[in-house]
């Protein structure tokens, strides 16, 4: 029913005075595409939406949406439409009222209105709300709505602002799954701003990760989670964080290998972006997941329990490997004690290699 | 009381401390003030002449009659029509009316347009807005004559229509922007998401958020204009001088014995207004004065 449009991102600025907000941004999300903007608080992703659906005024570069250049359309004529954090739902409408209001403003006739309210309230299960005003609803329900007003605007784009945030846990998790399945029935574009990874690696076909102004990486949840190209991505993506040992790199004859105090071993089949130089200070990161337990193997290294977090569905413990502190999540039936070594092992395809001065992946 | 958790402990307060002795004597004192001349000007509205001559200003009257108040109304005489003060009540509704209705309307536009609508130089006009608000506007009314004047809207209603609107327009553009900036700005995003446009914004969404506001304008501005004396008596022209100034020359004309009886009800007449206005109101009239913050 929509007609799905891609939006491009080319040379995007936004700057407040003298001060830059975004730098040069550019991005093309594709149609039908799934895009997560991820970011901490700050870094611009906010603004970058604002920008894309018109509310903010670039200060360079060009924004297209389908093949029309909608640098300076206004809002209403780019085909987008937006869901708020805050719900943003007129008070003094009901819902009916809320829903429809764009579409009155475009003077619509009344029986397509009716229609496309009916549609989207049955939905998104909110036909029993069309006469209750927002101040009668439940934060969830009001999300709802919000996504309903979104919806009867039948537009290529959606934009999401951290539409999940005001919830509790349990509601967003519910409306996280609901938005992924009104994406899969729509098929339209949607871009969606959050700084909750969960909700990125649940959501996104594509997660651009942002931080001062820039983007950091660009890729499949699955690519950020498991090959982040730098260390903030890293740390960003991913709870508990990954875990740092900083070393350095020795290239010997047999290849190169890591070195620190508690730990030396051989980088042979690591995918190394470039030749490795030796007596690069680097950190070595390993997610707690893809530590090994090897009770067996002679090259297990043993670390000391200090604590563990059952976390229902897994169990995390906190153990130190010589003075270095290594989280590991282990099977929720693990019986540990604080104070227990453990022989693990760090599988060689499971590390990430960072460059400790810039912070870049090798 | 059922037994609950939670167990006093401690000296258990006094009710009548020396401390709430005083701070009482002081609120008595301080009402009294104020509502002596009140008491006074009502029982004296109620006396006859020849008891006022008598000087027991305190007294109750002893046959109290509204014959002054109608005399007042009907027939007190400023200058040489002894048409009573209703012929300025008249004339300050007219006067109120517009000016109400205007200077809130602009004010409420003014507000939203610089809260929302973040033009270039919006905060450079917003400052000087404040800052003129603190010019004694004694300054500006010489040159406002001659303005007016020229433009021939002296004298009228709709002069002095302007000029009410003029000036209420600081304190209203401030009790409006500081109340549509306290709303979510993300409201005027999905409104203009959704296509509306400056006006439909206004009128469909952020005015009908307004009502609380609009009510705390309305009550500054029926005080406000209904007791201004200078405007009214500089602007306004002979043919719709407003009830404060036919007061004055009521109360102030040295014509003939001074019949302090009808002066007392024409300015109890004057005072209704405001007087109703506080006292139905007193609650959004304290957040009136809360949000105007510089009204002076």
């Amino acid at each position: 029913m929509n007609d799905r449009s891609n939006v491009s991102l080319r040379g995007v600025e936004v700057a407040y005075g003298p001060i830059r907000v975004l730098d040069r941004l550019d991005l093309e999300v594709e149609q039908s595409e799934f895009l997560v903007l991820l970011g901490p608080s700050g870094c611009g992703k906010s603004t970058l939406l604002n920008a894309i659906a018109g509310l903010t005024e670039v200060d360079d570069g060009e924004i297209w949406i389908g093949d029309r250049n909608v640098t300076w359309l206004e809002p209403k004529d780019r085909g987008i439409a937006m869901v708020f954090q805050s719900y943003a739902l007129y008070p003094r409408m009901n819902v009916r009222g809320n829903m429809s209001f764009g579409l009155k403003v475009a003077r619509m006739p009344r029986a397509d209105i009716e229609r496309r309210v009916r549609t989207a309230a049955e939905i998104l299960q909110i036909t029993d709300l069309l006469d209750r005003r927002p101040a009668q609803l439940s934060g969830g329900q009001r999300q709802r709505v919000a996504i309903g007003r979104a919806l009867v605007r039948d537009a290529g784009v959606f934009l999401f602002d951290e539409p999940l945030s005001n919830l509790d846990a349990q509601l967003r998790a519910e409306l996280r799954v609901e938005i992924k399945r009104l994406h899969q029935r729509l098929g339209a574009t949607m871009i969606y701003v959050t700084h909750d990874q969960i909700e990125a690696l649940t959501l996104a076909d594509r997660i651009a990760v942002m931080k001062d102004r820039k983007f950091q990486q660009i890729g499949t949840p699955q690519e950020v989670y498991l090959r982040p190209v730098n260390r903030f991505v890293a740390t960003f993506v991913g709870s508990p964080a990954m875990n740092f040992l900083p070393g350095q790199i020795v290239v010997g004859s047999d290849g190169p290998a890591f070195h620190s105090p508690a730990l030396n071993f051989s980088l042979a089949t690591y995918p190394f972006a470039s030749t490795p130089t030796d007596a690069t200070q680097v950190e070595l990161g390993i997610r707690p997941e893809h530590v090994v337990l090897a009770p067996d193997s002679a090259n297990a290294r043993e670390v000391c329990v200090e604590m563990t977090e059952p976390m229902g569905s897994d169990l995390l413990a906190w153990t130190r490997l010589g003075e270095l502190p290594l989280s590991i999540r282990l099977p929720a039936e693990t019986k540990l004690a604080p104070g227990e070594r453990l022989p693990i092992l760090l599988p060689e395809h499971r590390l990430s290699l960072f460059d400790a001065a810039n912070g870049a992946r090798l | 009381m059922s037994a609950g958790n939670i167990v006093p402990r401690g000296r258990r307060p006094k009710r009548l401390t020396p401390e709430r002795v005083g701070l009482h004597a002081f609120l008595i004192i301080c009402a009294l003030f104020f509502l002596t001349p009140l008491y006074v000007m009502l029982v004296t509205s109620l006396k006859g002449m020849p008891e006022i001559r008598q000087g027991h200003l305190l007294a109750l009257p002893s046959a109290p009659g509204l014959a002054a108040w109608g005399k007042a109304w009907f027939a007190a005489c400023t200058g040489l029509s002894c048409n009573g003060i209703r012929v300025g009540f008249v004339n300050s509704l007219r006067i109120l009316i517009p000016s109400v209705i205007v200077s809130i309307a602009i004010g409420a536009v003014t507000g939203y347009a610089l809260s929302f609508w973040r033009s270039r130089g919006a905060v450079l006009l917003f400052g000087i807005l404040i800052a003129v608000a603190f010019i004694p506007y004694q300054v500006f009314i010489y040159p406002l004559v001659r303005i007016f004047s020229h433009l021939g809207i002296n004298n009228s209603v709709p002069g002095i229509v302007v000029i009410h609107t003029i000036f209420g327009l600081p304190t209203m553009t401030l009790i409006f922007r500081n109340h549509f900036a306290g709303l979510p700005e993300e409201l005027f995003k999905a409104a203009r998401v959704d296509g509306a446009g400056f006006w439909r914004i206004f009128g469909a969404i952020m005015l009908p958020m307004a009502l609380p506001i609009i009510v705390v304008a309305v009550i500054l501005q029926v005080t406000g204009i209904w007791n201004d004396f200078i405007f009214g008596l500089v602007f306004a022209g002979r043919e719709n001088l407003p009830m404060t100034v036919q007061l004055n020359n009521i109360v102030n004309s040295t014509q003939g014995e001074r019949e302090y009886n009808v002066e007392m009800a024409a300015t109890l007449l004057t005072a209704t207004v405001p007087l109703v206005v506080y006292f139905v109101s007193g609650r959004w009239f304290v957040r009136g004065i809360a949000a105007g913050g510089v009204k002076g």
